[in-house]
């Protein structure tokens, strides 16, 4: 039983994201290096860098610290054949398969809200064929991107071996030169666009994560070729000046600036405010059928024409004020 | 005997299997509930990681997700999954808990998909390995909380996502895992589960209060082997299900539903 899995030296599934070291350097040879205002709105950002058909990755942890702003732009400007890694991923990865966007997908955490159960409409496209699908673990898409932050083509790992779950992904297994042991050999992950939502960035794109985890943001915004970056506030680059060990993301990463407060609603920002609790229980009833689906999208994402509107439609500045409130009262009170 | 649901059970009893000072990975839902109960009883000092980024922090209240800011409340690290993950490759992480939709006597787990003749559209579709994966390769000793019946304690699982100790003795090694790990436990609604160390085969080790090995048996779908001597365990004491109640899930996130 299962002897077919562990001594098997390569994964089946398709490898959507081209690994090669050299490839990525001729493109980051062409990056600006200047400071430059990089400030727009998000429907600017998505209009300039996302082309149809990109790879993208998405910063923050599925449903904290999420760049919801800039994803609903990409949801409302249609863009299509979208690849994605579904690295932690929640809400941010139901968005782009539950509008169809998406039609490839490295996939190690998707449809699932951690302890509020499952997404329904997430589910059907991801058990569809219309989504192409390659499986690895959370450990393994972060070590991709820490590959081509480092701009490397792979990296050696322990984890995979002799599960499915290295059966069903492009990883092949390697030999170290030195020692003999077997590897799990991870290609490199270089996407096309990288979105992270942040605390604090100054015009130029200098990015701080003032609370709570960092996730594998530091090598998502290193690793990937453009990086659209939304932030609660922009603050000025003096600010960026006296504190360097506040720098998470350096501004010679990012290609476009977005000042959205409030702008990973539904999702927790630490610090900041909390999980709109009432939105993920009406989202998640109302996608259980198709319909319910499509006029949620209609409601609230289609039918709003920036991100201020759809703050409007849940709750507007009386909403965002309790969600504030319960965030702040977890870090004041030890109960 | 104190009035308990299988949920409070399983939280309580799967509290007890970590130590003080230890290190220990903790997955979202059920394992957070036992991890931040043991840290309310008899582990003030465990290090908690959790995978998006977060060490040993002091929650205030039970995280819905294991990256949202209550992982990070008072932690000594609010740190990257990178330097998580590579914390368990090097060997700093004693245990980790994690569940799964199928598991089987030699400890794999199924979290990915039920009905896989064509992978790329499954009868069913779960979210994934996430980090279970990395985990059960990584971390010294792997402890399942799951509750039992024969639907999930499976004969062949549809897929491994995270592996246990795939085929039997030596398996693990061969496909090129760390050497010396593996499943430890498993911690059910009706007993304490272990593995044998000649075959790796899951075997019994504690029953539940009025529990017997018959009805064990009946709601696992392959053969249990039996430690040579079987334990009663402890039955959730009225501390554990006070912090419980009160303290640790008031919302019934967890032991509620």
């Amino acid at each position: 039983m299962y002897d077919d899995l562990i001594g098997l030296s390569e994964g089946q599934e398709e490898l959507f994201c081209n690994p090669d070291a050299d490839e990525a350097r001729a493109y980051f040879k062409t990056k600006t290096r200047g400071l430059v205002n990089k400030v727009m709105t998000a429907e600017e950002a998505v209009k300039t860098i996302i082309k149809d058909g990109d790879y993208l990755a998405v910063g923050g942890f599925g449903h904290v610290r999420i760049p919801t702003a800039v994803l609903y732009e990409v949801v409302r400007q249609g863009k299509k054949n979208l690849g994605m890694a579904g690295h932690t991923s929640i809400y941010d990865s139901d968005l782009l398969a539950s509008t169809g966007l998406m039609d490839r997908c490295d996939i190690s955490y998707v449809i699932g809200y951690e302890i509020r159960g499952l997404s329904a409409s997430a589910r059907r496209a991801f058990q569809s064929k219309s989504i192409r699908k390659t499986d690895w673990s959370n450990g393994a898409l972060a070590w991709r991107f820490a590959a081509g932050a480092a701009g490397l083509s792979f990296i050696p790992s322990r984890q995979m071996l002799g599960t499915d779950t290295f059966k069903h992904s492009a990883a092949k297994t390697v030999e170290c030169p030195f020692t003999g042991q077997r590897y799990c050999a991870l290609p490199a992950l270089y996407p096309d666009v990288a979105i992270i939502h942040v605390h604090n960035a100054d015009t130029y794109g200098n990015c701080q994560i003032t609370d709570g985890i960092l996730v594998s943001d530091p090598f998502v915004a290193r690793a990937a070729k453009k990086v659209i970056v939304s932030c609660e506030r922009l603050i000025p680059h003096e600010e960026i000046r006296a504190n360097p060990k506040g720098t998470t993301i350096p501004y010679y990463c990012v290609d476009a600036v977005v000042e959205q407060p409030y702008g990973s609603h539904p999702g927790n920002m630490p610090g900041e405010y909390w999980f709109d609790e009432d939105y993920f229980k009406l989202y998640l009833n109302t996608v259980k059928t198709v319909e319910g689906t499509e006029q949620f999208y209609k409601d609230y994402i289609y039918g709003s024409k920036d991100f201020e509107e759809y703050l409007d439609k849940v709750g507007g500045f009386k909403k965002m004020r309790e969600l504030r409130a319960i965030e702040k009262v977890i870090y004041t009170n030890n109960c | 005997m104190a009035d308990y649901n299988p949920l409070e059970l399983l939280v309580c009893i799967g509290s007890r299997v970590i130590e003080d000072n230890s290190t220990v990975f903790v997955g979202t839902g059920v394992p957070m509930a036992a991890t931040m109960l043991a840290q309310k009883l008899h582990c003030p000092n465990v290090i908690a990681i959790f995978e998006a980024g977060s060490m040993a922090p002091q929650m205030p209240g039970l995280p819905i997700s294991v990256g949202d800011s209550r992982t990070s409340y008072k932690a000594l690290i609010a740190s990257t999954m990178n330097d998580v993950f590579e914390m368990c490759q090097r060997g700093m992480v004693d245990y980790t808990f994690l569940g799964g939709a199928q598991i089987d006597m030699f400890g794999n787990l199924n979290s990915t998909l039920i009905g896989g003749e064509d992978y790329q559209a499954p009868k069913v579709r779960f979210p994934g390995s996430g980090g279970a994966n990395d985990l059960a390769s990584l971390c010294w000793r792997t402890v399942v909380i799951t509750p039992m019946d024969n639907r999930r304690f499976v004969e062949k699982v549809d897929f491994i996502t995270s592996p246990g100790y795939l085929s039997g003795i030596g398996a693990r090694e061969k496909a090129g895992l760390p050497k010396d790990t593996g499943p430890f436990k498993v911690v059910t609604n009706l007993c304490i589960l272990g593995y044998d160390d000649d075959t790796c085969r899951m075997r019994i080790e504690s029953l539940h209060p009025g529990v017997t090995v018959e009805e064990v048996q009946e709601n696992c779908a392959f053969e249990l082997l039996k430690a040579k001597k079987l334990e009663t365990t402890e039955p959730p004491t009225a501390e554990e299900l006070r912090i419980l109640r009160e303290d640790v899930d008031p919302d019934g996130y967890i032991i509620g539903r």
